[in-house]
């Protein structure tokens, strides 16, 4: 496993918080306005699904169409700013060497896996699998999974609005910073997809690490 | 490709089955199984008068929550070419299931929705085909307007917007803003340019343009008419638009929107059970 292109700015022991997130694994953790969260590639071409719940009511979340509706333009890349349903900053992306991010495509589920790939996969794990465990473990449903951020997951759209999942360009310890703007929930579906290319048909382990401000 | 990490044989057999395989989909996915139709006449697909249960002028900055069955359509009917009409759905029988913009576009292989797609829940099921539509140019990208893009664009918060038209919509139902989630603004010709800016396409949109909704479930629909947040005219002025509910034609086995794809075949191989 190579960990040693995983930040410029901060040495990884200088973090308040380490963890791996295993293959096809969900994970949650509270990141505290100020503070920095990083998400590393460890292997590279492996989507890593996210959402953002505002710590004090999770009824305000991450929205997509806000965010990008504010920027102008599709991809979720440095300088984006990630915006509530309420329209207020929720975090900023302060770095990124992984591409442009994807936020229009959604989640994999069991059931879009029926229509996308045949009835045969069905019985395949799925980020919306991951996302529910994960959001009822903090008090919340179905209904409170919308829209997420497909860390490292390519997704250009066409301007004949042609959209597809095409190979990653993450290299092993690429990865992503936000800097927190309110105290957010990040809840995170390590994607175990393996019928489209956003993991490389191969999933692999992700690394989460949380700075202090 | 960055496989620095060493895979057994066997995985490696597996990662070019699965390439393969999604290859020959998107292929698929990307060409076309039927010829895309052409988009409908604006003085085409009359309504037979007879058929009609219900129709709804929704004035400028208003909003409309409709209840609608599965097998009637609901036209959306833009009188006077206002830029947007915003439309959050969700299935009636149990309102934890609705539209889902990423799998609608993801399914579909394409943003671009128009005569022939269907509008995809979450739960791989087909809500509402599109089986009519004079202008195919639809954006379920950016979402619709919000008191902060009134604000920014016509610097006046106050200003009705669609994303506060879908809460109270909802609102009407007993839901909440959990409810809520990316919806689809119609008549609003958005595209993305090859650095991803969004672009909004002028002169497209004409007076009379038209798009009917087929319900394949019982759907509860949050109609929001806002301008669009892309649309340019300085000026915030929506236009009247009415609504049109009606009796569906029996649905046929050669029917377009459950045939163009094998995507959307697959999608009403999940709905129909719920109907038998």
């Amino acid at each position: 496993m190579n960990t040693s292109n995983i930040g410029a700015s901060r040495e990884a022991a200088s973090a308040i918080y380490d963890f791996t997130i295993p293959a096809l694994a969900p994970w949650s953790g509270l990141v505290k306005r100020g503070q920095v969260i990083r998400i590393v590639d460890l292997e590279g071409q492996q989507a890593v699904d996210t959402l953002f719940y505002r710590v004090d009511d999770f009824s305000e979340r991450y929205s997509a169409q806000d965010t990008l509706r504010a920027q102008g333009s599709a991809y979720v890349v440095t300088g984006t700013t990630l915006l509530s349903n309420e329209g207020r900053e929720m975090l900023t992306v302060t770095d990124n060497t992984g591409g442009a991010h994807d936020t229009s495509a959604g989640a994999c589920s069991c059931e879009s896996n029926t229509v996308r790939f045949g009835h045969h996969t069905k019985y395949m794990h799925a980020c919306r699998e991951n996302f529910l465990l994960e959001v009822s473990r903090h008090g919340m449903d179905k209904r409170d999974i919308v829209a997420n951020i497909n860390f490292f997951m390519n997704v250009p759209v066409e301007p004949d609005g042609r959209l597809a999942i095409v190979d990653g360009v993450s290299k092993p310890g690429d990865y992503v910073e936000m800097r927190a703007e309110m105290d957010v929930l990040c809840v995170i579906s390590n994607c175990p997809q393996v019928n489209n290319p956003c993991n490389g048909f191969n999933p692999t382990p992700v690394r989460v690490l949380i700075f202090a401000s | 490709m960055s496989m620095t990490v060493n895979v057994s044989a066997n995985t490696a057999a597996h990662i070019e089955q699965n390439r393969s395989r999604y290859l020959e989909l998107k292929a698929a996915g990307q060409g076309s199984q039927r010829p895309l139709p052409p988009h409908t006449q604006r003085n085409g697909a009359a309504l037979d008068a007879s058929k009609i249960t219900h129709r709804e002028v929704i004035p400028g900055g208003w909003y409309w929550p409709v209840r609608i069955e599965r097998g009637q359509t609901l036209r959306l009917l833009n009188v006077n070419a206002t830029p947007g009409i915003s439309v959050m759905i969700w299935n009636a029988d149990d309102t934890s299931e609705r539209y889902n913009a990423g799998d609608t576009v993801k399914v579909q292989w394409t943003a671009e929705l128009r005569k022939g797609r269907v509008l995809f829940s979450d739960m791989g099921r087909v809500l509402a085909s599109i089986t009519e539509d004079t202008c195919g140019r639809h954006d379920t990208l950016v979402g619709g307007s919000t008191s902060k893009s009134n604000l920014e664009k016509y610097g006046d918060a106050s200003l009705r917007n669609s994303r506060d038209n879908l809460m109270l919509a909802a609102g009407k139902y007993g839901l909440s803003r959990r409810d809520l989630a990316p919806a689809i603004t119609f008549f609003a010709p958005v595209s993305t340019d090859a650095e991803g800016r969004f672009v909004w396409n002028e002169g497209v949109l004409q007076s009379g343009d038209f798009v009917d909704l087929r319900a394949d479930m019982n759907l509860l629909i949050a109609v929001s008419n806002c301008p669009h947040p892309l649309a340019p005219a300085a000026t915030y002025a929506p236009s009247d638009i009415e609504a049109i509910v009606f009796q569906a034609e029996p649905v046929q086995p050669d029917d377009l929107c459950r045939s163009l794809s094998a995507e959307a075949s697959r999608g009403f191989e999940n709905t129909d059970p719920l109907f038998r």
